[in-house]
């Protein structure tokens, strides 16, 4: 009886010392403010699985400090970003903020991490407010700039010899942005956009578009759609007959976790993006094995993002050994970093945009097949930023 | 804009105009004459086409498949689907304030959001269109037009006189309308009121249905489908006149034709051209252009 007794108290004291002797270094808490539901929620899981693998890799500890995860779903919903932002800063009380995939919602969240001094990374959202006028010592970005695709896209068009192009988008901030970087690009080596068209986001009727496509016979069409609306107009541009004689080019969101569904009217388009199918370095590989073992699916863009965003994370924590209160070190450490993406390794430019190769890709059946680099080491201009 | 591209835009307008009033058929049937407000209308288009895209494969393996037997399928499973809802939920609402029905047909998007998440995931899907209809017709110079989409314009006509000749020339149609007036005294005739409105409800899922599984293979399939054609709906519905087949059908080539020529000739303003449209003819007509009763 008395044996059991001492064994039970030994048994209690050693339970109760193991969470103390751990206690040296406290969790540190990392808000994922990312989509888990509506058009975006695809997204926000491969960014989410992408995050945690790396963590996982790392056996759940950054610099030491084990890593503890508070979720919140954003919806895409700009009107809910601040109050979502303030649920992971004020109720759950995080050290770091992660998120998000839409534009509008990144922006608010940037706004209040600029005020409060959190360090935050943007896995995805590619307004270029967040590393322009809006740019702080704490905000840092793991994707792209919307700008970057499309100044990549303005060099692969002008060089394939086509001299009018006509694009064609949604009016709001990613399809503006990304035209001004492909008409940047693509003026500057001599060509001439001769026609700007948009809709209303998230309009998808584009048929009175085509007509007017069909009416202004351009050399080549330059499109930004993503999602829903990228597979409904590749779908339309093929139906329309204008796949056969006008060529389309687009940012690779056009056919990016759509192929799928945009079949064989998607074969042979040409995109740009930091990312592309059959990179075939030992890096890619290694993370392409990995995420499929781990979550029975293979990667895609937005995993990679994610997986870098915690890359990133790591490189700060490392410089400062797990302590936060050093925001000055921590920053310094990222800007300095080569992070060693599956993408290809990137810096940051001044502004904390990715400076990295932009991929030119064909669709080849199911894949956006590696034709070459579109744009060596390309760097957002960071316009409107002062750091 | 030459005389070609001008005529080649009409057909556009015309054609956008009858695929609305397609997707807002079924609305015109529920909110229009039964006088539901049914925020749900969305949710009941994107089932629809879900259904185009997860019923093909099993109607493939056990009838051989063919769109046209999916698409019977899914008007069946959806008159089933209408009658139980009106049964569990939409019959306590009738003598109800339009906010309650308002606030649970808004739960019932949520609802059906987070099942169809559950069940057939987040991704964007494709839906091919049958092989009878797949071909195009040339028109123009560089331009060819989907023989599907004159397809969808077809049916649509023929949805649009079923139902205007139902309502306004059949007795069933009689009935109909006379309970939306006065429910009380057409139950005190004689009539059963409530199996003549399950029937009329689940008629209405069905063709929001229908209007998905048909709109499916060119407007593709991906989550939140719904909402955007919700707002649109209610537009043709008001813009119409409510409870007015002939009105609806009216309104929906009418914001067909301001849409396109709107994004053609005024594309800074193209996202609220179709709401000043609205706007003006509510000023003009406050019942809409085709008042009824």
């Amino acid at each position: 009886m008395n044996i059991i007794r001492i064994a039970l108290a030994a048994a209690a004291v050693t339970l109760l010392a193991a969470p103390a002797g751990a206690q040296t270094a406290p969790k540190l808490k990392v808000g994922l403010m990312l989509p888990s539901s509506g058009t975006y929620a695809a997204l926000g899981a491969a960014i989410e699985n992408g995050f945690k693998l790396y963590v996982d890799e790392q056996g759940g500890k950054l610099a030491g400090r084990e890593i503890e995860f508070a979720q919140v779903d954003d919806e895409s919903d700009p009107a809910k970003a601040i109050d979502n932002v303030n649920k992971l800063l004020k109720r759950d009380n995080v050290d770091v903020l992660i998120g998000t995939v839409h534009s509008g919602v990144a922006m608010a969240m940037a706004k209040v991490a600029k005020e409060t001094g959190t360090p935050m990374i943007v896995p995805n959202a590619g307004a270029g407010a967040v590393t322009g006028s809006m740019c702080a010592p704490n905000i840092f970005r793991s994707s792209f700039s919307n700008w970057q695709p499309g100044y990549a896209m303005g060099e692969v068009v002008a060089a394939k010899g086509h001299k009018s192009v006509v694009t064609i988008t949604w009016k709001y901030a990613a399809g503006d942005e990304s035209v001004q970087g492909f008409k940047e690009a693509f003026e500057k080596a001599g060509g001439k956009v001769v026609k700007e068209l948009n809709l209303p986001f998230p309009n998808v009727e584009f048929q009175a578009l085509l007509t007017e496509i069909a009416a202004a016979k351009p050399d080549a069409v330059y499109t930004f759609f993503a999602g829903g609306g990228a597979v409904k107009f590749v779908k339309d541009y093929s139906a329309a007959g204008l796949k056969k004689s006008i060529p389309l080019y687009g940012a690779g969101f056009l056919t990016d976790g759509t192929l799928e569904a945009q079949g064989s009217d998607a074969e042979g388009l040409l995109t740009t993006l930091h990312y592309a199918d059959g990179l075939g370095t030992a890096r890619d590989n290694a993370f392409r094995q990995a995420y499929a073992k781990a979550y029975k699916m293979p990667p895609d863009v937005y995993a990679v993002q994610g997986y870098d965003a915690a890359q990133m994370l790591a490189v700060g924590l490392v410089a400062v050994k797990g302590d936060l209160t050093k925001k000055a070190e921590f920053s310094a450490a990222i800007e300095k970093a080569r992070i060693d993406s599956p993408r290809g390794a990137f810096t940051l430019s001044r502004s904390h945009n990715p400076v990295q190769d932009f991929y030119l890709r064909q669709v080849v059946g199911k894949e956006n097949k590696l034709v070459g680099v579109a744009s060596k080491a390309l760097a957002d201009p960071g316009r409107g930023c002062s750091l | 804009m030459d005389f070609a591209t001008f005529l080649v835009q009409c057909l556009n307008a015309l054609q956008y105009g009858l695929l609305l009033f397609l997707v807002a058929s079924g609305l015109t049937l529920i909110f229009g004459i039964m006088g539901v407000i049914n925020l749900a209308h969305g949710s009941f288009y994107m089932i629809g086409a879900y259904m185009a895209y997860a019923l093909a494969p099993i109607i493939g393996a056990t009838f051989g498949g063919g769109f046209f037997a999916t698409l019977l399928a899914g008007v069946a499973l959806s008159v089933l689907l209408g009658y139980v809802l009106e049964w569990a939920f939409f019959s306590f609402l009738y003598d109800r304030e339009h906010l309650q029905q308002v606030l649970m047909t808004y739960g019932l998007i949520l609802v059906f959001e987070e099942l169809r998440s559950l069940l057939v995931g987040d991704e964007v899907h494709g839906v091919s269109a049958p092989e009878l209809l797949s071909g195009t017709l040339p028109l123009g110079g560089l331009m060819t037009y989907p023989v599907y989409r004159l397809f969808i314009s077809g049916v649509c006509l023929a949805v649009a006189g079923a139902m205007y000749l139902v309502l306004t020339r059949t007795r069933l149609g009689m009935m109909i309308r006379a309970g939306s007036t006065n429910r009380e005294m057409v139950q005190s005739l004689g009539i059963d009121v409530k199996f003549l409105y399950r029937v009329v409800f689940a008629a209405g899922v069905a063709l929001a249905v229908l209007a998905g599984m048909i709109a499916a293979p060119v407007s593709s399939v991906y989550p939140g489908m719904g909402n955007t054609v919700l707002i649109l709906c209610f537009v043709v519905v008001v813009i119409g006149g409510i409870g007015s087949v002939r009105g609806a059908l009216l309104a929906a080539l009418l914001v067909g034709a301001v849409d396109t020529f709107g994004k053609v000739l005024l594309p800074q303003a193209a996202g609220v051209l179709v709401y000043v449209l609205m706007a003006l003819i509510l000023l003009w007509k406050p019942e809409g252009l085709c008042k009824v009763g």
